[in-house]
């Protein structure tokens, strides 16, 4: 009796240890995930904040590193992402729209569901191949802001169409009977029901889904984004560069100075990303508090 | 007019031809929203059939058997050899070596948020991976060579600068969002009650986390994995910037590799001439590409409906 009670009582020591050792081991995991996003703000901050500064942000690339600037790249990116977000938002919305409230359950809708999932599952590069063969080459765009904005619109219309789907599917189906009961058509009941409560939910979908837009490089770099380009474009037929693609070029050379710029590019390319991101996170919460109510 | 009159007016009867009129507009809209959900389906019929075509034209020049067997790859030599062999193995690098950082160190976090971190702490680390998972491929792709191979050099002193570990390692750490997010929404499915049933029983937190929580989560995880692979293959910029551009068959992850992806990069960033074979070796490639990302994605599907736990 005396012995089984200790040899309980010791392997419930044993049991308490590997549990304490468990937590400290998935801690450290975790904490191992966070550290490195320290080091990498922390890398890019300490060899790229000395060379941002006004004449950086308004000069065209430049041989002489001193002179350098991120003007092009920067127009390029608004240019891209502003074009890719009008296209995203309506169509994505559109989609959203009638998957939730109007798809009937069926297989042809079930394959739908499928695509979307693995569209989103697609590498970006592939949706560069996408883009050189269809809009570059079969819709003789070139290599030009359209090309690239289409594009990267197919890149992320799924992201936006699964975003806003969830931000539809939260709105309680009372309120959607409750406006048909009093005879109004569907499309009413969306337009001035559903639609609006789901607002706060598709922004921070949309939000989401810029952010991805402005990031990308891959499928622009097979679309023909250049690297080296000294004008900002004036229209959507022009030639052009983004910010991550003037990164890449600038990472891809070997002097220190120029890695350097990369650096200071990051920093814009992060302060611009991580803002949206904080908005988002501003819209949920605010959502979520009035939904708390 | 508003709602409330809209409303009202529907309490009496409309006259017919306002009422064909709001049919007709009806049906409009519905045709407008199907077809911008066509649009899905039509980018995949791009995708397939853009890759398809000049993937066809590719093997009118180059025997698949060729393709599949030669252990070069040497489309932009002179002696040219189409030997996918080693674009697939420096893939393969990336992707075992992703995996030995993502798949632990993801879970361990999952199974941290979901059964130990207190609430407070949950709201300061989620968003911060999110962070981490919004960060540019392009940006792990400077941290890959700037920072981390330099740190690794440290300790590797015969490290080529570009290498297979340094980009491998990153593209574990950039994925490592993916699953624990993926692997944490899993885990938090799991009924409380069954963790409860745990702890009344006298389960410490680790008994509860790995026999009761992980194996009732565990199609979920696995689906994370599977989708994180995926993306490993399909990862570009971070290869493409820091595992070189020297196609090699070799599975050691010291050299500098080439990537399927990081090929089409190098590729599209010359200027390659339409309808050369070096242009086609794009589409043969992203095919490939293409063909093992997709069926990782089904699969991953497939393993969270067919697997899921139903529970009441």
């Amino acid at each position: 009796m005396e012995e089984e009670s200790l040899a309980f009582k010791r392997r419930l020591k044993r049991r308490a240890r590997l549990d304490v050792a468990f937590h400290g081991l998935v801690l450290m995991a975790t904490a191992f995930a966070l550290i490195v996003l320290a080091a990498l703000l922390f890398d890019v901050f300490r060899k790229g904040l000395g060379w941002l500064d006004f004449q950086f942000l308004s000069s065209f690339p430049s041989r002489i590193p001193e002179r350098a600037g991120i003007h092009s790249s920067l127009m390029g990116t608004l240019w891209v992402t502003s074009i890719t977000a009008l296209l995203t938002f309506p169509i994505g919305v559109a989609t959203a729209i009638f998957l939730e409230e109007y798809a009937p359950k069926n297989r042809l809708m079930n394959f739908i569901d499928i695509n979307i999932a693995n569209l989103a599952g697609v590498p970006s590069i592939v949706y560069g191949i996408l883009g050189l063969a269809i809009f570059v080459r079969g819709m003789m765009l070139g290599r030009t802001v359209l090309a690239g904005a289409l594009t990267m619109t197919l890149l992320v219309l799924p992201i936006m169409i699964i975003t806003s789907r969830e931000a539809l599917r939260s709105v309680p189906s009372s309120l959607r009977l409750a406006f048909l009961a009093m005879g109004a058509t569907k499309w009413q009941t969306i337009r001035h029901i559903v639609v609006p409560a789901a607002l706060s939910g598709i922004f921070t979908g949309s939000i989401l889904t810029v952010s991805r837009a402005i990031g990308e490089t891959a499928p622009l770099i097979l679309i023909g984004a250049l690297s080296f380009v000294a004008f900002a474009p004036r229209s959507p037929f022009d030639g052009f560069t983004v910010l991550p693609i003037q990164i890449f070029s600038w990472v891809s050379r070997p002097q220190a100075e120029f890695s350097n710029l990369a650096a200071a590019a990051i920093i814009v390319l992060l302060i611009v990303l991580l803002s949206m991101n904080a908005v988002s996170v501003w819209l949920r919460h605010r959502y979520e508090k009035r939904n708390g109510k | 007019m508003n709602a409330e009159q809209k409303a009202k007016n529907t309490m009496f009867e409309l006259p017919p031809a306002k009422v064909r009129m709001r049919k007709i507009k009806e049906r409009l809209i519905y045709s407008a929203l199907l077809g911008c959900v066509l649009m899905s389906v039509l980018t995949t019929v791009g995708i397939i059939l853009s890759l398809v075509t000049e993937t066809y034209s590719f093997f009118q020049e180059v025997p698949l058997v060729a393709f599949l067997t030669d252990t070069r790859w040497t489309p932009l030599f002179a002696d040219k050899h189409f030997g996918i062999m080693p674009l697939v193995a420096g893939t393969l690098i990336i992707l075992v070596g992703a995996s030995l950082v993502a798949l632990p160190i993801g879970l361990a976090s999952a199974l941290y948020l979901s059964t130990y971190a207190k609430p407070g702490v949950r709201k300061v680390v989620k968003p911060l991976l999110e962070v981490l998972a919004g960060i540019p491929t392009v940006v792990y792709g400077y941290f890959a060579l700037m920072f981390v191979t330099p740190l690794l050099r440290a300790f590797i002193p015969d490290l080529s600068i570009f290498n297979a570990l340094s980009a491998s390692i990153v593209v574990g750490i950039m994925i490592i969002p993916m699953v624990s997010s993926l692997s944490e929404d899993a885990l938090g499915a799991v009924p409380r009650s069954l963790r409860e049933a745990g702890f009344a029983l006298g389960a410490t937190r680790f008994e509860v986390a790995t026999k009761i929580v992980l194996p009732a989560g565990l199609s979920g995880v696995m689906a994370s994995f599977i989708l994180a692979i995926s993306r490993a293959i399909g990862e570009t910029m971070i290869v493409a910037l820091a595992a070189g551009a020297t196609p090699k068959l070799t599975l050691n992850p010291l050299e500098s590799i080439q990537t399927m992806t990081a090929y089409i990069v190098q590729v599209s960033m010359g200027d390659t001439p339409h309808g050369t074979i070096v242009y086609k070796t794009i589409f043969a490639v992203g095919m490939l590409l293409f063909l093992v990302t997709f069926a990782m994605n089904i699969l991953g599907q497939l393993v969270t409906r067919r697997y899921r736990e139903v529970y009441e």
